[in-house]
């Protein structure tokens, strides 16, 4: 009874013989890939290519005006490096629905939260600072469908 | 039981391909409108909503319906009904599917869609509307696939889905309720601020989605080896007649208020509809037609002899659905934008962009709907049901 | 102890790890230590409750035009009969349609309907009543936006969130106002001069008067308030010698349909 087999539709004599076999194998395989082909095809694109990671620069007019020391920027370097967007995210939130539109940095200097009217008054150079680095990681920030770069303008009016 | 959609006969697959091609027209429309904005639609600030949240507003009716075929069947032990409550639920997949796309393509920033799940605010009533939506969806979705499975393995289905069958029955008058909800609590829209907006709904719904669910059993009987049944139909017919009378009745309880009283706010509305106001009435003939059709409809299926004759009540379904639409997929939007809140008229009519990105969300609808019939039509034709 | 830099890099660094964004990190800072914090501005006007009274004695209609440019520029608000390019030919039904405006004036009857007689004094009827949104103290545009987007804030403005709103105009069936607007194309080709320290709006999303919210955060009184040469008041209506009170103390006021229960707040001396 023991070597008996079992599954839900009854009790066999012995286990049914399936023949393994892959049907329509050729397709399924050149299907996937065809599929591994597009997937990967940025990578083989990009082969041997080096990109040069970008260097924003700080060499704008305003930031020239100030001295040496005071060229800070509303945080520390690493911290603005990694974390501008949830700064800038913070802002948005703490000035539309907070009302808070003072940021004070350390050393308890007073900013105004604002991308628009703060951060590019120093970095007037958006296309390079800004959209070089964003370009290169290939993310999108939606900021400037709305928050005008008018430094370009400005600087042409004058 | 998903391979079941993917063998069939070439009549199948060419109906496929027509419904994808729909989708798919009306799909490049609605990558023009991702780019131009709403502006392509023939909405505007006086009339903010149009076709498709009108499409969305007719069809969670037609999803809500399923509980006609699902509450007789569980809750009465009316048998007959066990051979077509999978086509009910399945409609309701189908349709409640359509409403979600509705609802997207009518966003301005669907790509915040999110926001709704991130924030949620139980004072709006939009968000209760999602939640209902996607828990009926799910419901039907469970119940359907699993009864169905039972069915086919010939085994009673699992005891769990009996308790989501039992929720699924309120749940569906939820979602027609809280879509009403959306509408009647406005306080400076006259012609939506009623009381009998929800129960209207219902009755409509409980017409046209009935009488969809009659043309779709003739249709599956006619080229397909499973008969839904003559039994079922005629109850189902019975159904669609009562609630086509319901939807009449309170339609002239709302007349009567709104005259009688004679205020303005809440009167120029039903004017504009069915009269004109100012000169301007591009709906006046479609409110009579759908108004006097749907009267004819019910007086001629109060009649047995009308609906026992299957061609007689084949014609009379299609005149409830098509009258059922007007009112709720042309009047009941534009109509409560019409005259805005300043006094002043904008006249609404949906362009053509729109009117394709509309086809092709009910191209999906049906896309939907074909496979997910296929597959039940399937399983009862292998069973000899 | 204090905190220093470094510490807070790494504090900041790990919130962002596990996703709890900037704010925090400066919240697990200890108080008194933090070495940053956001606070309103020190000149900012604050109040109780903003309202607003439109003397149409004494708002004529060069005055009420002055009022509706001013917001209109400073809030980058397009004219879309005014395309910058001027190949783009506007359909003035389309122009009609697909409008933006925060403040307006209409005529008598339109900004209220229902109050109108055949007998109004011709005095009235000419009045360009200048609407706005009515900053309601119960919204019902707040009521029904299913994300917060648009929310009232502690002193009474209703504000808009551009940043949150889905643009699924449940407010503007709301508004029994007709005071907002949507964006149903992009704006931009159709704003002659942007005001560069304000932004513009993207398509897609709703907007309408905030009473100005940002030039308050400043100091300032909102744009049309200053070039009314004083037919419009505005004040706090917590404070009971502020203008505002004074004024509705001393005139007999009307508000936009004041029967629906929103609790308009802006008052009008016909």
């Amino acid at each position: 009874m023991d070597d008996k087999y079992k599954n839900e539709f009854g009790v066999f004599a012995e286990r049914p013989k399936v023949e393994k076999k892959i049907y329509d194998g050729k397709y399924i395989f050149l299907g996937l890939i065809i599929f591994f082909a597009v997937v990967t095809s940025p990578l083989w694109q990009n082969l041997g290519k080096a990109i040069p990671a970008p260097v924003p620069k700080l060499d704008t007019p305003a930031i020239q005006k100030l001295a040496e020391k005071d060229r800070k920027c509303v945080q520390p370097l690493a911290f603005m490096r990694a974390n501008h967007m949830q700064l800038l995210d913070t802002w948005r939130t703490e000035v539309v629905r907070g009302g808070n539109r003072d940021f004070v940095g350390p050393g308890g200097v007073k900013y105004t939260a604002s991308l628009q009217n703060t951060c590019l008054d120093c970095h007037s150079n958006k296309a390079q600072f800004c959209d070089q680095c964003h370009n290169y990681v290939a993310v999108t920030p939606t900021c400037w469908g709305c928050h005008l770069d008018m430094t370009q303008k400005l600087a042409e009016a004058k | 039981m998903l391979e079941k959609a993917l063998v069939g006969s070439k009549r199948y697959y060419t109906l496929l391909a027509i419904l994808a091609a729909i989708f798919g027209v009306g799909f490049l429309f609605y990558l023009r409108q991702l780019t131009f904005g709403l502006g392509i639609t023939g909405l505007g600030r006086d009339v903010s909503w149009g076709f498709y949240i009108a499409q969305f507003t007719y069809l969670v009716g037609v999803a809500a319906s399923a509980v006609m075929v699902v509450l007789p069947y569980y809750l009465h032990n009316y048998k007959a009904f066990g051979r077509v409550t999978i086509l009910g639920e399945f409609l309701a997949v189908a349709a409640v599917s359509m409403c979600m796309l509705f609802i997207v393509i009518d966003l301005g920033r669907p790509d915040r869609l999110l926001n709704v799940l991130l924030y949620p605010t139980p004072n709006s009533v939009l968000f209760w509307d999602m939640v209902v939506l996607n828990g009926y969806l799910l419901l039907n979705i469970f119940i359907g696939w699993n009864v169905l499975e039972a069915e086919r393995n010939e085994v009673a289905p699992p005891g769990w889905i009996k308790p989501l069958i039992y929720i699924s029955i309120p749940w569906a008058v939820s979602i027609h309720t809280v879509t009403a909800f959306l509408y009647a609590g406005l306080p400076g829209r006259g012609f939506w601020l009623t009381a009998v907006m929800a129960p209207r709904f219902l009755s409509s719904a409980f017409a046209a989605g009935p009488a969809l669910l009659i043309l779709l059993c003739l249709i599956v009987r006619k080229y397909t080896k499973f008969d839904p049944g003559k039994e079922q139909i005629q109850t189902l017919a019975k159904i669609v007649t009562y609630a086509t009378i319901i939807n009449i009745f309170l339609f002239f309880c709302e007349v009567f208020t709104v005259f009688y009283s004679q205020i303005p706010e809440h009167m120029q509305h039903f004017t504009y509809l069915f009269f004109g106001l100012h000169g301007h009435g591009k709906l006046v003939p479609f409110m009579w037609f759908s108004l006097l059709g749907m009267i004819f409809a019910a007086l001629m299926l109060v009649n047995p002899n009308n609906r026992r004759d299957e061609k007689k009540l084949a014609v009379l379904c299609g005149l409830v659905i098509i009258t059922t639409w007007i009112d709720k997929g042309l009047g009941l939007i534009t109509g409560g934008f019409v005259p805005n809140p300043l006094d002043k008229i904008t006249e609404y009519w949906p362009t053509v962009p729109e009117t394709f990105i509309t086809l092709g969300v009910w191209a999906a609808g049906f896309l939907i709907l074909t496979i997910l019939y296929k597959v039940a039509v399937s399983i009862k034709e292998e069973i000899g049901a | 102890m204090s905190i220093n830099r470094r510490e807070f890099i790494r504090i900041a660094g790990l919130s962002t790890l596990v996703g709890l964004g900037g704010k925090t990190a400066w919240e697990l800072l200890l108080p008194g230590q933090v070495e940053a914090q956001l606070l309103p501005k020190a000149n900012a006007l604050a109040a109780k409750r903003w309202a607003m009274v439109v003397d149409m004695k004494k708002l004529d209609e060069a005055t009420a035009k002055k009022c509706i440019d001013i917001c209109h520029k400073v809030h980058n608000v397009p004219n879309l009969a005014v395309p910058n390019d001027p190949k783009v030919k506007m359909d003035p039904a389309d122009v009609n349609r697909w409008q933006i405006k925060w403040i307006w004036s209409d005529h008598y009857h339109n900004a209220f309907p229902g109050q109108e007689h055949e007998y109004v004094q011709d005095r009235v009827q000419a009045m360009p009543f200048l609407l706005l949104c009515n900053q309601c103290n119960n919204p019902p545009c707040v009521r029904v936006c299913p994300t917060q987007a648009t929310f009232r804030r502690e002193d009474g403005i209703v504000m808009m969130d551009m940043h949150r709103c889905i643009g699924c105009r449940y407010c503007m069936a709301g508004c029994p106002y007709g005071s907002r607007s949507f964006n149903w194309r992009d704006p931009r080709p159709f704003i002659k001069q942007e005001n560069p320290t304000y932004p513009t709006r993207e398509k897609g999303v709703v907007e309408k008067c905030d009473f100005c919210a940002e030039r308050l955060a400043k100091g300032q009184m909102p744009a049309c308030v200053e070039v009314a040469g004083g037919a419009l008041v505005f004040g706090d209506l917590g404070d009971a010698k502020s203008k505002v009170r004074e004024t509705l103390k001393a005139n007999f006021t009307i508000r936009r349909k004041p029967e629906l229960g929103s609790n308009p707040q802006v008052y009008y001396i016909v």
